[in-house]
């Protein structure tokens, strides 16, 4: 294992990130407290509480997870689409190391600016709300789960992808429905039964409830049932990362 | 001189068949500088690619010192430094951080003296905090050759390092080289300039569809397969060669006051006094004579002729 490798390719992503510190923060930020006077005072003022959870402190969880979901996809799959893009994936290629430093340096670091993000988010909210973390731990705990796991995923969309286009397309088209569609701003339990079980299907609701349980105990599915779908989506990733490795495919030519 | 790189019988299918390298053997020396020539299309591209992991070989076997480019593609990789011929950089990047991280990359450890030397040694030292969209063309060329050097790498591939660069920086480049040399470096370059091949190649080889045409000694290769010319000028302008003459070859310049005598240096004999003799002998009277060596280029364009034939 070339670790000097890995430091340099997540340093240098992360100067990436750095370089565009105030762009990279802004926009996340103004979605957040957009989305707080939207749902937050709008919606709140007639839904008021949900299971004994303030509504504009119950949708937090939520709106961390959307942020960091989306983070960590876009900045994975940019950050490995990016030079193959410009051309300068020959030098990952061409380096002595192998495809596992690639992805630990790409999806390490898409993973951190996504953790950051995701914090500032909470940090955030709370001059909106008022937050008390009944399960600190295992709301770190998930956080990271989610960064690495959508990190990996985003990685793979890089891989996939042939054009700007392509990148945007499983975001836009998957990820920000399933996002909205899992529970972040209601909980399951208010849709119709028909919904609920459909829901089930949606993996993102285990992650969202899962991410909430740490905050206020509450929750839509059983907790460790959270913590299983997200290893399971995690292995699921890491599965076709590890093909795309032995294959080399849109990589190798 | 031990060899340094050892390429046998290496295939190269692209997806969809297309075959670019048709079993390419060659041995390089340690130190040694080998320029590869050959016509656009000719898989130069695809033999550096496939030796510096870029694409991989359909089939055959390259080792580097030694090591497997395969089955020890770390211990290959760390020995080779590679200049694409494309220029491929991080656009928003400072100069010194690309090469830091080139560095980084191929597992050595961090190294700012190493890096400022060879800033220093490709006139990049200024330019070292500066993004590279500020760079020139030429400039960018020489942060992707700062990139390649940047672990110190025993094999130096420069894919085409001077193409679309003027003559000054050519010359600069040849400097360079001819530095590298001194270090030891070995240097594998490919070239569309038969001049780049003959003023700094130790050995040329010539590449066409996917094949290595032949590799030989600079100096030897001009001396084979080398023709000179013997330009005769004459005092009067001459309407039509002798038929005395006929049986030279000769051929006329345009304004008809020369001939012009090809004929192989490799001969027994020239037949330059036979020719001189029978001039004097038509009646012509010579002005002056001299004699020109075919360049690489001729052997060059030759031989590719011959294998299209
Ligand atoms: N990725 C690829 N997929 C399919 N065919 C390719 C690919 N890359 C190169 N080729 C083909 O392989 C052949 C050799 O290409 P290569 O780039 O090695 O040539 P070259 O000698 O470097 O030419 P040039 O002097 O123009 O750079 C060409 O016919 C080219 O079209
Ligand atoms: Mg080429």
């Amino acid at each position: 294992m070339n670790w000097t490798a890995i430091k340099a390719i997540y340093v240098f992503e992360m100067a990436r990130f750095f370089r565009t510190f105030l762009q990279s923060l802004i926009s996340p930020v103004i979605s957040t407290s957009l989305y707080f006077v939207v749902f937050g005072a709008a919606i709140g003022s007639r839904i008021d509480q949900v299971d004994g959870v303030n509504y504009g402190a119950f949708i937090v969880p939520g709106l961390i997870m959307l942020t960091v979901m989306t983070q960590a996809i876009s900045n994975a799959s940019f950050g490995i689409y990016f030079p193959k893009f410009i051309g300068t994936i020959y030098e990952l290629l061409s380096a002595p190391i192998s495809f596992l430093e690639i992805v630990l340096g790409y999806v390490g670091a898409a993973a951190t600016k996504a953790m950051f993000i995701g914090v500032i988010i909470m940090i955030t909210s709370f001059f909106f709300v008022d937050i008390q973390i009944q399960h600190p731990f295992a709301m770190v705990l998930f956080l990271v789960l989610t960064c690495i796991s959508f990190a990996l995923f985003g990685f793979i969309i890089g891989i996939w992808a042939k054009n700007f286009e392509q990148l945007q397309l499983v975001p836009l088209l998957i990820v920000t429905p399933l996002v909205f569609l899992g529970g972040s701003f209601y909980s399951i339990s208010m849709l119709p039964p028909v919904w609920q079980t459909i829901s089930m299907f949606n993996p993102v609701v285990y992650l969202i409830s899962g991410f909430r349980w740490a905050f206020f105990g509450l929750e839509d599915v059983p907790v460790l049932t959270s913590l299983l779908a997200i290893g399971f989506f995690t292995a699921l990733c890491l599965a076709a990362v590890y093909w795309i490795f032995k294959t080399g495919w849109r990589i190798r030519t | 001189m031990p060899c340094i790189l050892d390429i046998k019988d290496l295939r190269k299918s692209y997806e969809g068949g297309f075959e670019a390298l048709k079993g390419v053997t060659l041995e390089i020396n340690e130190g040694e500088i080998i320029a590869l020539l050959g016509p656009n299309g000719a898989g130069k591209t695809t033999l550096i690619s496939t030796i510096c992991g870029i694409t991989s070989a359909t089939s055959g076997e390259v080792k580097v010192a030694g090591h497997c480019i395969k089955d020890d593609f770390r211990a290959a990789r760390r020995l080779i430094g590679l200049v694409p011929q494309e220029v491929a950089l991080e656009p928003f990047e400072k100069v010194i951080n690309t090469v830091r991280f080139s560095r980084g990359l191929f597992g050595k450890s961090r190294d700012e003296a190493a890096i400022e030397h060879i800033l220093r040694r490709l006139s990049l030292w200024d330019k070292r905090n500066n993004p590279i969209k500020e760079l020139s063309g030429g400039m960018k060329r020489r942060v992707l050759i700062a990139k390649a050097l940047a672990h110190e790498p025993r094999v130096l591939f420069l894919d085409e390092p001077t193409a679309g660069v003027d003559v000054e920086l050519r010359k600069d480049m040849w400097d360079i080289v001819a530095d590298l040399k001194a270090d030891g470096v070995t240097i594998i370059l490919t070239t569309h300039y038969i001049e780049e091949a003959e003023a700094i190649a130790d050995r040329v080889g010539v590449i066409a569809k996917g094949e290595l045409l032949l590799v030989e000694e600079k100096a030897k290769l001009m001396a084979r397969m080398g023709k000179k010319e013997l330009e005769v000028q004459l005092t009067e302008p001459l309407a039509a060669i002798p038929a005395a003459l006929s049986k030279y070859n000769l051929t006329q310049t345009a304004d008809k006051t020369a001939v012009i005598y090809t004929y192989d240096t490799k001969g027994e004999r020239t037949g330059i006094t036979q020719l001189l003799n029978d001039i004097a002998s038509a009646g012509l009277s010579l002005r002056d004579v001299s004699t020109r060596q075919s360049s690489l280029e001729d052997i060059f364009v030759t031989l590719v002729q011959e294998d299209a034939a």
